[in-house]
C-alpha cells in the first residue's frame, strides 16, 4: 500500500504541488489527471524520493523512505516519463543494468529479464539495439525496465507519451495483466480516455492542487451536467457568441472552440430542443449535432471552468 | 555501497564508451597522430633523424683574409646552414620568413678588427639582420660569430700577418696619454709573438706546435643523461605522455558532459530511484573513467613502443600506477564538470577551455623548462603537470619507482579534491 500525505513543494513563490494527500491500495490503479505543469511529474518526483518534498510523507507499506539506500524503495518502480533507456545498447543490456540496480544478478537477474521481455513483448528483439526500436517498443522496454525487480508498486509518469495507438493498446493490456496480479499503480496522464480505461480512482490536479479526489463514477458525479451536446455551427458570431445559451433553462455549461460549441446539461430530452430553439432564433445554422455522456475531460471543464488540452 | 550495481554501472560505462565511435577515434587516433606530429618536430629519436639547422646568411662586403676565416667558421659548424647572398636578397628573404638571421661584415672589417684586439678604438661593427619571431635563434647566432671571429682575428692578427702586428707595435709605442706600465706590458707581449712567428716560419714542418692565435680553451664531450649508457633521447616519448594526458582529460570532460545529460533525462531518475547510495553513482563513474583512461594510456605508448620505439626506460609499476592515478584525476576532473556545470550546451565550452589550459600549463605541448620560472613554479599546482613530468621520468628518464610517488600522490590529491569538490555541487535533484 502506498499512503501520501500532505506532500508539498515550492519552488522560489510558484506552489508547484500543495498539500496533496492519497493512499493507493495493491491492485489498485491511482490516475493523477491534469494538465502539462499540474504538478503530476513534480508529485510522481517526491513519491520516488527524486525530489526532497519541503514537507509531507510518503509510507510504503506503512514505512516511511529514510535515504538513498532504504531497501523499502525496492518496493517500488518508476517509469519516467522521458525514456530512460540507453539507445546504443541492446533491450538485455539495459534491462540487466536495471536489474543490477537493485542487487539482481545471475539466474535470478536473467529469469526475470525473460519474464518482463515476455510480458511486454519483446522476447524476440531481446538482442537488438534499442536504437533500432520503433517509439512503441522503446515504451515497452521503458516499461519493462522498471519491472525489472518486482515492484509491488509501480509509478507511471505519462507512459503512452508520443505512442502510436497499437502500442498504446499494447501497454495498456500489459498494465491491465500487472493490476490482475495485484500491483499497485500510479498513473499520470493528461489524456482523460486513458485514465477512463484504466484507474479504479481519480486525483484531479490542478495548479499543484488536489481538486477531486474519488472513484471514477463519484468523480462523474461532480459534475450536473452528465449529458453533453456538440454541435458544429457554421456561422458562429464574434467572441462571446454562445454566451447566452447559459440563460437557456437546464443549460449548465457552455464552451466553444471555433466551429464546435459544447453544451452541458442535466435533462437532455427537456434542454436539447431549448438550445437548438435558441440557435435557430438568433441566425445560427448548423450541419451537424451530437450527445454523449459527460467524461473526464468535462468533470475538468465543469471543476476548472478550463478544458484539459487549453489548460 | 552496491557493489552489483556498482559493477553494474562501470560495466555500462565501458561498454557505452567503446562503442561510441566518435570517442574511440578522438581517444585513440588523436593523440596517436598528433603526439607523432609533435614528437617528429621536437627531434624524433637523437642520432637517427635530421636535426633542424638554422638558415643564416652571410653578406661579406669585406673580402679579406680575415672575413674568408670567420665565413669559412660559421660553414664548418653544425648546428648552421649557411648561405651568402646579397644585401637585397638577405633583407626579403627574411621578411618571407626563409631566412632566421644574416650578419653583413663590413668592409675592413679585419683591418680594424685586428687593431681592435690590443687597443678598444675603432671596432668594426657586424649588422646581425634577423626575423623578430626568431629571437633564441639569433642569441644563438651570435654566440658562434662571437667564437669563430675570436679564432680568426686572432690568428691573423698574432700569427699570418706580420704587417699587421708590426703596425700595432709601432702604434703601441707611439700611443700618446697611454698608461707607461701598460704599455711596456704590451710591447713586451708583441715582441713575444713576433719572437714566436719568427721560429714558426723557421721551420714550417715542426709537428706538435700550436696553430697561432686564440683558440677555444677546451673541447667539449657532449653525453646525454638518460636511463643507461647509450641510449638516445626519444622525443615521442614526451609527445605521447602529453597527448596521451591531454586527450584522457578530453574524455574525463565528456564523461562529465554525459554525466549532465543523463541528469536531463530518465535514466537518471531511474538511477535515483533505486536504492543505491550517491557514492555508488559517483564511485562508478570515476572507476570508469579510470579504466577507459588506463586503455588509452596503454594503448598510444604502445604504438609509440612499436612505431617509435618509446620505452618504459624507468619503473614499470610506477609508470602503471602513475596511468591509474591519471586515470583517477581524471574521472575526478569529470565529475567537477558534471558538478559545476548546469546545461551540457552551458559548460561544453568551458570545459573545453579549462582542459586545453591545463593542458597547456601541464607541458603537454611544450615541455615545461620552456616556460618563465615564475610560471614553472605555478605550475606545479596543475594536475597535468604532475602527470606529465611523471610520465617523462617513467619514459624517457629512465627513473626508478622513488620519482613516480610525489606525481601519483599529488594525482590522487587532485582526484579528491575534484571529486570532493564535485559532489558538494552537484545537483542530485536533477
Amino acid at each position: 500500500m502506498l499512503e501520501v500525505t500532505g506532500l508539498h513543494k515550492k519552488y522560489g513563490d510558484l506552489v508547484a504541488v500543495q498539500e496533496v494527500s492519497f493512499v493507493a491500495h495493491p491492485g489498485e490503479t491511482v490516475g493523477l489527471l491534469g494538465p502539462n505543469g499540474a504538478g503530476k511529474t513534480t508529485t510522481v518526483a517526491m513519491i520516488a524520493g527524486l525530489l526532497k518534498p519541503d514537507r509531507g510523507e510518503v509510507r510504503i507499506q506503512g514505512n516511511p523512505v529514510c535515504s538513498d539506500t532504504d531497501p523499502i524503495k525496492r518496493k517500488m518502480g518508476l517509469v519516467p516519463q522521458d525514456l530512460a533507456l540507453h539507445p546504443e545498447l541492446s533491450a538485455i543490456d539495459n534491462l540487466m543494468l536495471f536489474g543490477s540496480l537493485y542487487n539482481l544478478r545471475g539466474a535470478h537477474l536473467r529469469r526475470e529479464m525473460d519474464a518482463v521481455l515476455e510480458l511486454v513483448g519483446l522476447a524476440d528483439r531481446a538482442k537488438d539495439r534499442v536504437s533500432n526500436f520503433s517509439g512503441g517498443m522503446m515504451r515497452r522496454l521503458n516499461l519493462a525496465s522498471a519491472l525489472m525487480h518486482d515492484p509491488q508498486i509501480l509509478l507511471l509518469d505519462e507512459p503512452t507519451v508520443g505512442v502510436d495507438p497499437q502500442s498504446r493498446n499494447a501497454i495498456f493490456t500489459n498494465l491491465e495483466e500487472l493490476k490482475r496480479r495485484g500491483k499497485t499503480l500510479v498513473y499520470t496522464t493528461h489524456y482523460m480516455e486513458e485514465a477512463e480505461r484504466l484507474c479504479d480512482r481519480i486525483i484531479i490536479i490542478d495548479h499543484g492542487k488536489v481538486i477531486a479526489n474519488d472513484s471514477l463514477e463519484a468523480v462523474r458525479r461532480l459534475v450536473p451536467a452528465v449529458n453533453l451536446m456538440e454541435v458544429e455551427i457554421v456561422n458562429p458570431g464574434l467572441d462571446g457568441w454562445y454566451m447566452g445559451l447559459r440563460s437557456v433553462e437546464g443549460v449548465e455549461t457552455v464552451e466553444s472552440n471555433g466551429n464546435q460549441l459544447r453544451v452541458g446539461m442535466g435533462n437532455l430530452t427537456e434542454t436539447a430542443p431549448a438550445v437548438l430553439d435558441w440557435l435557430k432564433a438568433n441566425g445560427h445554422t448548423y450541419t451537424h449535432l451530437s450527445t454523449q455522456r459527460a467524461d473526464l475531460e468535462t468533470v475538468f471543464l465543469t471543476l476548472t471552468g478550463r478544458s484539459v488540452r487549453n489548460a | 555501497m552496491s557493489w552489483t550495481a556498482y559493477e553494474a554501472l562501470v560495466r555500462r560505462d565501458l561498454k557505452l564508451f567503446f562503442r561510441d565511435r566518435r570517442a574511440v577515434l578522438m581517444s585513440f587516433a588523436a593523440p596517436i597522430l598528433i603526439g607523432s606530429f609533435f614528437g617528429y618536430l621536437f627531434g624524433g629519436v637523437t642520432g637517427s633523424g635530421d636535426t633542424a639547422k638554422i638558415p643564416v646568411a652571410v653578406i661579406d662586403q669585406d673580402g679579406s683574409s680575415i672575413s674568408r676565416h670567420l665565413v669559412a667558421g660559421i660553414a664548418s659548424d653544425k648546428a648552421l646552414e649557411l648561405r651568402q647572398v646579397t644585401l637585397d636578397q638577405a633583407n626579403s628573404e627574411i621578411r618571407a620568413g626563409k631566412l632566421t638571421v644574416a650578419a653583413v661584415i663590413p668592409k675592413d672589417f679585419g683591418d680594424h678588427a685586428a687593431k681592435a684586439l690590443f687597443r678598444a678604438t675603432d671596432k668594426p661593427e657586424i649588422t646581425f639582420m634577423y626575423d623578430p619571431s626568431h629571437g633564441a635563434e639569433l642569441a644563438m647566432v651570435r654566440g658562434m660569430f662571437t667564437q669563430h671571429a675570436m679564432e680568426a682575428v686572432s690568428s691573423e692578427a698574432m700569427g699570418g700577418n706580420s704587417k699587421l702586428l708590426d703596425e700595432t707595435m709601432k702604434e703601441v709605442q707611439g700611443a700618446n696619454g697611454m698608461n707607461p706600465a701598460d704599455q711596456k706590458s704590451l710591447v713586451q707581449l708583441l715582441g713575444s709573438v713576433q719572437q714566436w712567428n719568427a721560429r714558426l716560419n723557421a721551420n714550417p714542418q715542426a709537428s706538435g706546435e700550436p696553430r697561432p692565435g686564440l683558440s677555444m680553451p677546451y673541447t667539449v664531450r657532449e653525453e646525454a643523461i638518460l636511463a643507461h649508457k647509450g641510449a638516445q633521447y626519444n622525443a615521442y616519448g614526451h609527445a605521447f605522455g602529453g597527448m596521451g594526458v591531454q586527450f584522457i582529460l578530453m574524455m574525463g570532460m565528456d564523461a562529465g558532459l554525459v554525466l549532465l545529460l543523463q541528469r536531463q533525462g530518465g535514466i537518471w531518475k531511474r538511477l535515483r530511484a533505486a536504492p543505491i547510495s550517491r557514492a555508488t553513482i559517483v564511485a562508478a563513474r570515476v572507476t570508469s573513467a579510470m579504466i577507459d583512461a588506463v586503455v588509452i594510456q596503454f594503448v598510444i605508448f604502445g604504438f609509440a613502443r612499436v612505431v617509435f620505439g618509446v620505452r618504459v626506460e624507468g619503473s614499470m609499476l610506477g609508470f602503471f600506477l602513475l596511468a591509474v592515478a591519471i586515470g583517477l584525476m581524471t574521472g575526478g576532473f569529470g565529475m567537477l564538470v558534471a558538478g559545476l556545470g548546469k546545461t551540457v550546451e552551458a559548460t561544453r565550452g568551458l570545459a573545453i577551455l579549462a582542459t586545453l589550459m591545463m593542458v597547456m600549463l601541464g607541458g603537454a605541448w611544450v615541455p615545461a623548462f620552456l616556460f618563465p620560472q615564475w610560471l614553472q613554479k605555478v605550475t606545479f599546482a596543475v594536475p597535468t603537470r604532475w602527470a606529465v613530468d611523471g610520465l617523462d621520468g617513467m619514459t624517457w628518464r629512465g627513473l626508478g619507482f622513488d620519482a613516480a610517488i610525489a606525481p601519483i600522490a599529488a594525482l590522487i590529491g587532485f582526484a579528491v579534491l575534484f571529486t570532493g569538490l564535485a559532489v558538494w555541487r552537484f545537483r542530485w535533484d536533477g
